[in-house]
């Protein structure tokens, strides 16, 4: 049988605190779930939280500075979760020294691991920096993390045009292929007017939408206690959509789930069997 | 403090503010796409493939001729430099 390469998979957005890291985390873990042997990086140097929001943060021993400068090897610097099998986190190192993160060194680190995963998911650091940049460099696809407000959508704006200039794909006139993720949504306040609707920020963007993640208490709920949102044992808004997200990406044809509010239509409708 | 509020109660009502985040947004995207295609990378051709068409119908020495790109604030400016060798 012959083994196709891994995808990699940039989670990004330009500005801070949009959810980036609870996105990853989220759809790491789902894509694991359903079996795809999955490996979620964390790029942000200096900054390391990824490992927090998986509840892994005290089984960090090595990171990914350390494997590019040889200091260990990637099976010693990969923790493999202990609720998903499938399921791999390559922690960010604490170190301050940002040019730790060569373009040889990410680029050597992402080719050993296509050959053994399904999926890299690289979680991006904030702002346009070189982390930024070496985590989207490498990327097949883009997932562009959003919030509903003026800042964050221009900022997802800049980072679509540096997806398309500045990447390995664009460099080589091939396309990263790009998805929106828009998070926090208040479905009620896009209805008063106070918000932007998803079809504002579509057509400014004018990328294909993956998912919707309304604003929801769960999401603090699981980053208290080291869980990614799908993780988590009960039903959630938050964990549902990133479940239909996960199914967007994998071409799954969107089907309405048991909460979805057409179907508790349907349901009054429907006769008694 | 009374007409204040109310003021502000109308003008809300008057405009959601979502509507004017999207117009805002529109115009603030279209400008910095506009910025990111006016990269620069391209001066070093133009001149190239300007001193090529000058030089079919009037002699010129390669080095005399200047591109720079100005901007200034919405407005870009093209200027293009090119001393004509004496014809002594």
């Amino acid at each position: 049988m012959i083994k196709t390469e891994g995808k990699v998979i940039v989670v990004t957005s330009g500005k801070g605190g949009v959810g980036k890291t609870t996105s990853s985390a989220a759809i790491s873990a789902e894509l694991a779930r359903r079996g795809h042997k999955t490996v979620v990086i964390d790029f942000d140097i200096g900054l390391r939280n990824l490992d927090l929001i998986m509840g892994c943060e005290r089984r960090v021993i090595y990171d990914f500075v350390n494997v590019i400068q040889g200091d260990a090897n990637l099976s010693q610097a990969l923790i493999k979760d202990k609720r998903e099998e499938n399921l791999y986190i390559l922690p960010a190192s604490q170190t301050r020294d940002k040019d730790a993160l060569t373009k040889e060194g990410v680029e050597a680190i992402l080719s050993a691991l296509r050959k053994d995963f399904t999926f890299i998911v690289c979680d991006s650091p904030a702002g346009i920096e070189k982390g930024a940049l070496m985590s989207l460099y490498f990327a097949d696809e883009a997932i562009i993390v959003t919030n509903p407000e003026v800042s964050s959508v221009r900022d997802s704006d800049r980072i679509i045009g540096v997806l398309n200039s500045r990447s390995y794909k664009a460099e080589h006139n091939q396309e990263i292929k790009k998805h929106l993720l828009l998070t926090r949504y208040a479905p009620q306040r896009v209805k008063r007017g106070e918000m932007l609707s998803v079809e504002d920020v579509q057509e400014i963007l004018a990328i294909p939408l993956l998912g919707i993640i309304p604003e929801s208490t769960s999401v603090l709920n699981a980053s208290n206690n080291g869980t990614p949102v799908t993780l988590l044992d009960i039903q959630s808004d938050a964990k549902a959509a990133y479940q239909r997200a996960v199914d967007s990406l994998l071409g799954i044809e969107q089907k309405e789930t048991r909460n979805g509010w057409t179907n508790k239509l349907m349901d009054l409708f429907r006769s008694p069997a | 403090m009374i007409t204040k509020t109310l003021k502000n109660l109308l003008k809300f009502k008057n405009k959601p503010s979502a509507k004017n985040a999207k117009e805002r947004l529109q115009i603030v995207v279209s400008h910095q796409r506009l910025d990111d295609s006016q990269d620069t990378d391209f001066l070093p051709k133009l001149r190239h493939e300007l001193v090529m068409v000058i030089s079919k119908y009037i002699k010129i020495d390669a080095d005399q001729v200047n591109v720079q790109l100005q901007k200034e604030g919405s407005c870009s400016v093209l200027e293009l430099n090119i001393v004509l060798p004496s014809t002594h």
